[in-house]
């Protein structure tokens, strides 16, 4: 994978699913519910389209908007806390299908480390949602499979 | 599973981890200036991290940067761990470090 910027975290997990129910899983508000721990996703995924992750708390919608949508290999968008800071981080997700699998590479850069609160809160929040993600997929089972 | 478990049981597999864990996306030449090895020998290390999954790489420009990937990490603690043993499991896990006034589970 080729990065323009140095990014901050990169994620990967294998998922035994295929690239278009991977996809599903990943741009389907009621689908997102399922994994992202009582928040949702919404976006019509259209390049420009406004991307919000509504969380629990009122008043507090994470917010931006979608950069890239090429279903189903790649998606990328921006998002902020709303009232919070003035700045967008970015998320690029790439599916590639390897066999059986489906390899999902997570981005996540543009993180301004003065928000120190945010920063560790997302270094612990991906790997929880991704193997939410793969469980959900899977249907529970703790396989890991790896591919050459 | 096994590959996972089989990365983790080396020192300096796991020195390689807290690294990243200190500062992620780094080069083989700047992993390599703390470790007392040649270069050889840490790229063997890191291709079986990454055969784990444990570590992944992306290019930027000439660069190959290499990431903490903990997202096989998580799929043990989800396993063996109980969703109502989390908040005790903390306070134990931060009891400890403060005792033994360690900021992170490294061997050292």
């Amino acid at each position: 994978m080729e990065a323009t910027s140095k990014p901050k975290f990169v994620y990967v997990t294998y998922i035994s699913t295929t690239p278009e129910k991977l996809w599903e899983a990943l741009t389907k508000a009621d689908f997102t519910e399922k994994y992202w721990f009582g928040s949702r996703i919404e976006s019509d995924w259209k390049v420009g389209s406004p991307f919000t992750i509504h969380t629990e708390v009122p008043d507090k919608d994470w917010k931006g908007k979608v950069l890239q949508c090429d279903p189903p290999r790649l998606l990328s968008y921006t998002f902020r806390v709303s009232g919070g800071a003035e700045h967008f981080t970015r998320v690029t997700i790439l599916l590639e299908q390897h066999g059986p699998v489906v390899k999902l590479t997570l981005t996540h850069d543009e993180l301004d480390e003065k928000d120190v609160k945010f920063f560790t809160g997302i270094s612990g929040g991906w790997p929880a949602v991704l193997s939410n993600l793969k469980s959900l997929l899977e249907g529970g089972s703790p396989l890991v499979p790896r591919p050459c | 599973m096994d590959n996972v478990f089989k990365a983790l049981a080396d020192p300096t597999r796991r020195k390689l981890l807290d690294r990243l864990h200190a500062e992620n996306g780094q080069t083989l030449g700047a992993l390599c200036e703390h470790l007392d090895m040649t270069r050889q020998a840490v790229t063997k290390h890191l291709v079986l991290l990454e055969e784990a999954n444990l570590v992944v790489t992306v290019r930027k420009g000439r660069e190959k940067l290499h990431y903490l990937n903990p997202v096989p990490i998580h799929e043990i603690y989800e396993r063996w761990i109980g969703k109502f043993e989390r908040h005790r499991l903390e306070a134990i896990h931060q009891l400890k470090t403060i005792l033994e006034e360690k900021t992170d589970g490294s061997d050292e």
